[in-house]
């Protein structure tokens, strides 16, 4: 009957969708393949539940459509029925949150060794933070920031001095190695977001906040914001950049260090005053 | 000498119930304006709530046609968007959904199902709805406003939506924030007496396990308001501080273009557990009605009892009290606690067994039953297959890690307009397409009946099924524009265009259903009381339209539950619930 047919092209419409849709995850360029994997096996419970439950329900509008003659039948409840179907679908959310939750734990505990990169957002640019050769990131706070020291590092903090600033909203990294990303925004949340990375995290300010991956694919991979910051939101745009490790290491002799750009901007003379 | 029962459970009615003292109307004011009858004040919160809904409208297509065609309006630059985005988004789930389900069909449908004259609270019944509509208006303002309505987004998220690098900064925001504390006065007042009068309101006989669903999801929801909405109301006020008097609730220290603030210490994420502790219930306050009121509408239009309804109201109430230990999920990545993410996904999904449980429930009553294709069963049955889909898709957005990739995506655009923007909007349809005959006393045109539900139902499915592809790509929410972006095929601005010119022609099918609602007014046939032969009590009414007092001058005594439909023995298919309990003498 057409109503039963028109759910049964619904589903089977779906599918083919599904099917033949060009639109699918991005090429993975990171460690985060357990992340698609949880993506697929969610895919594998949720079109059974679909196809299962729309499926009977078409077949039901099928055989028990009205004609006349037809009474239905009276059936107040099957505690059997019920409490069977509520196992399945125990099961199904048990299948799907385990595998889920242990790749969270993953997510959430950073490997040994990873190294420590900084991004701060800002409305509506993203500059990096690298440790220089101590392996320490120096103290920061927002209250430092003024135009010579746009990412507020601490001037007073002796491990900030070689770190690398990197304002041109590029930022390199050696492919293969653990990175844990520090967040840290200067005015509003923004979110780092890379597709092709999977793993992305909230920057927000007062705090920050991590996620850490690791690169497998050298390339070229656009950064994108994914936290609503205003109305340059779609604009605020960066690069991530993954090399072998001998163009990291050039890229890497390539920045200024902290120290540096201090005395470059300095040359003006103006040590400016802290702003209250 | 009595009679055997045939019926089982219909058993001797309860002790007397004092009688509720009615409110009279004197002059026109008292009767057309500040009535108290609960019936008008439904109609006078539905006409406000699809009012403000059609704005709602309009913003959804100036989205969409940005998102197809950017850049071919120059009137849509993105201050525009992105008004368009927070207010399309709060009116349609709070000002449209939240005020239709509570205030329009509770309100109508509550005295009436429990047999009742009308709610316990009449006046302040009346109050809340002029409370309602100055909402309505002051958020209206905002367009007329210096700056414009907030753009925000409809999560209103600080530090942001205060700042200057976001729309409506001036004075939108405010009137916005000012707006919600007035609603959440509003529906507070609604709110106590939607379930008070459910408590305490009841006719003799109608015990809470007799009541319609219809009226348990609608009075979960209730319940659900009165301690989800204060979250809203408290975030709200404090922001409105941060806003005007610069106090730092959620500002920490930040520097914005270049400038210090004065504020810090306070954390965004504290806006965020306060939003979204009232924003999660917010969806199921919208939802619950829906289910209870799809219940009805299957069992009426299929002949046929609820399957497992002692399951179904358990299922309400377990899903009302679930609903508000998961906020955290709209949070994943909000850089909160990490520990927390293993709790909220063990909530959120396992909210998925009863409400898997109701679905289930809702299909198996179609089992055996004896199916007529009205224009209520068809949206119905609209409701249950844009639900299984947007309910599943939420299985990965509540796997924390799932959501990882997904969260801020057009995946989850999809998936709340799927299982809030679709399935709820047919349930309203089809509930109006069901009780219009008992508010008019007229049918509505089945033909047109049918033509708005087959457009409305896979045109709006052709929209949001296929954005989640789009957000399976990474595709972002709330761009304005995506320019050029190398991970995006040319291949996803066809599907923008394919979704907007849907969506527009969903949007103008719309209008089938207006025409259907004023013609049947005056040229609809005729209904007479009861014209699907159910079994609740507001197709009892002596008169319809009901009169004031809804059941003449006696209160109906209820003897069964909603759902004896087909009941073996029975001479007709359908008993109502206050019909006298069947006796050897009617075996026929």
């Amino acid at each position: 009957m057409f109503v039963a047919a028109a759910m049964v092209l619904v589903v089977l419409g779906s599918l083919l969708f599904h099917l033949w849709s060009p639109w699918r995850e991005t090429p993975i360029a990171s460690n985060w393949g357990f992340i698609d994997d949880t993506m697929k096996l969610t895919f594998v419970v949720t079109a059974a539940g679909f196809i299962g439950v729309v499926g009977f329900l078409a077949f039901c509008l099928f055989k028990f459509r009205h004609r006349p003659g037809i009474r239905a039948a009276y059936e107040p409840e099957n505690q059997k029925l019920e409490a069977w179907l509520a196992g399945v679908t125990t099961a199904a959310v048990i299948v799907l949150l385990a595998p889920g939750l242990a790749v969270w734990g993953q997510y959430i505990t950073v490997p040994d060794g990873a190294m420590e990169v900084e991004v701060v957002g800002a409305q509506w640019s993203w500059s990096f933070r690298l440790p220089g050769s101590d392996g320490k990131l120096g103290a920061s706070d927002v209250r430092f920031i003024d135009s010579a020291n746009p990412l507020g590092v601490n001037p007073g903090d002796p491990r900030g001095r070689d770190d690398l600033i990197v304002t041109n909203g590029e930022l390199h990294l050696p492919v293969g190695r653990p990175v844990k990303v520090l967040l840290r925004s200067i005015d509003v949340l923004h979110d780092f977001y890379v597709p092709e990375i999977r793993a992305k995290m909230d920057l927000v300010p007062g705090i920050v906040t991590y996620f850490w991956f690791t690169p497998t694919k050298i390339g070229e991979f656009e950064i994108l914001c994914a936290a609503f910051c205003g109305l340059g939101h779609p604009q605020m745009r960066g690069m991530l950049i993954i090399d072998a490790q001998a163009d990291y290491e050039t890229w890497l002799k390539a920045q200024q260090s902290f120290g540096e750009t201090r005395k470059s901007l300095n040359g003006a003379g103006a040590k400016q005053a802290l702003a209250p | 000498m009595t009679d055997a029962a045939l019926e089982h459970g219909a058993g001797v009615p309860t002790a007397e119930v004092e009688e509720l003292e009615l409110y009279h109307p004197h002059g026109w004011i008292t009767k057309y304006v500040f009535c108290q009858d609960a019936k008008y004040i439904a109609l006078q919160y539905s006409g406000t709530a699809i009012a403000i809904g059609l704005l709602a409208l309009l913003m959804s297509w100036v989205i969409r046609i940005q998102l197809a065609f950017p850049g071919a309006i120059p009137f849509i630059d993105a201050n525009v968007y992105y008004q368009s985005v927070t207010m399309h988004g709060m009116i349609m789930v709070v000002y449209l959904l939240t005020a239709i389900f509570l205030g329009g069909f509770g309100n109508y449908l509550i005295p009436l199902m429990v047999g009742a004259r009308d709610m316990v609270f009449p006046f302040v019944n009346m109050l809340s709805y002029w409370v309602y509509l100055l909402a309505v208006i002051v958020l209206a303002a905002s367009y007329f406003a210096p700056g414009g309505p907030t753009g925000a987004g409809w999560t209103l998220y600080p530090p942001q939506a205060i700042l200057s690098g976001t729309p409506g900064r001036e004075w939108g925001i405010i009137l916005m924030l000012a707006s919600l504390a007035l609603f959440i006065i509003g529906f507070t007042m609604g709110g106590l007496n939607y379930v008070v009068t459910v408590l305490q309101g009841r006719t003799r006989g109608m015990t809470l396990m007799r009541m319609p669903l219809t009226v348990w999801g609608i009075f979960a929801a209730a319940v659900m308001a009165l301690l989800a909405f204060p979250g809203l109301f408290v975030a709200a006020v404090m922001l409105l501080l941060d806003r005007t008097l610069g106090t730092s609730f959620f500002m920490p220290a930040i520097v914005e273009f270049g400038e210090h603030s004065k504020t810090q210490g306070g954390s965004p994420i504290l806006f965020q557990h306060l939003f979204w502790f009232f924003g999660h219930p917010e969806v199921y306050i919208v939802a619950l009605p829906a289910f209870g009121m799809v219940s009805d509408l299957i069992a009426t239009h299929a002949r046929k009892n609820i399957f497992g309804y002692r399951m179904m109201v358990w299922a309400i109430v377990a899903i009302g009290v679930l609903s508000m230990i998961v906020w955290g999920h709209h949070m994943y990545v909000s850089g909160m606690d990490p520990w927390f993410g293993f709790f909220f996904a063990v909530t959120t999904l396992a909210i998925a067994v009863p409400t898997a449980l109701k679905v289930y429930n809702w299909v198996l009553t179609l089992w055996r039953a004896d199916i007529h294709f009205t224009t209520p069963m068809l949206f119905a049955l609209g409701f249950l297959v844009t639900f299984v889909n947007g309910g599943l898709t939420g299985l990965y957005l509540g796997n924390v890690i799932v959501d990882v990739p997904l969260s801020a995506t057009m995946f989850v655009v999809a998936h709340f307009h799927m299982v809030m923007g679709v399935a709820p909007i047919l349930v309203i349809f089809g509930a109006i397409y069901h009780w219009y005959p008992k508010i008019t006393g007229r049918m509505m045109d089945e033909t047109l009946g049918k033509i708005h539900f087959w457009i409305t139902f896979l045109g709006a499915y052709a929209i949001f099924f296929p954005m989640h592809y789009l957000g399976v790509l990474g595709v972002p929410r709330r761009f304005y524009e995506l320019g050029e972006t190398a991970f995006v095929p040319p291949s996803a601005a066809t599907l923008n265009v394919v979704i907007t010119v849907m969506a527009l022609i969903v949007g103008f099918a719309q209008s089938i259903f207006f025409l259907n609602l004023f013609k049947s007014l005056k040229y609809g046939k005729p209904a007479g009381g009861n014209p699907w032969r159910a079994t609740t009590l507001e197709w009892q009414t002596p008169e319809t339209p009901p009169g004031h007092g809804n059941f003449g001058p006696k209160l109906p005594i209820v003897y069964r539950w909603a759902y004896a439909y087909n009941v073996p023995g029975a001479p007709e298919d359908y008993l109502p619930q206050n019909a006298p309990p069947l006796t050897v003498e009617h075996r026929s």
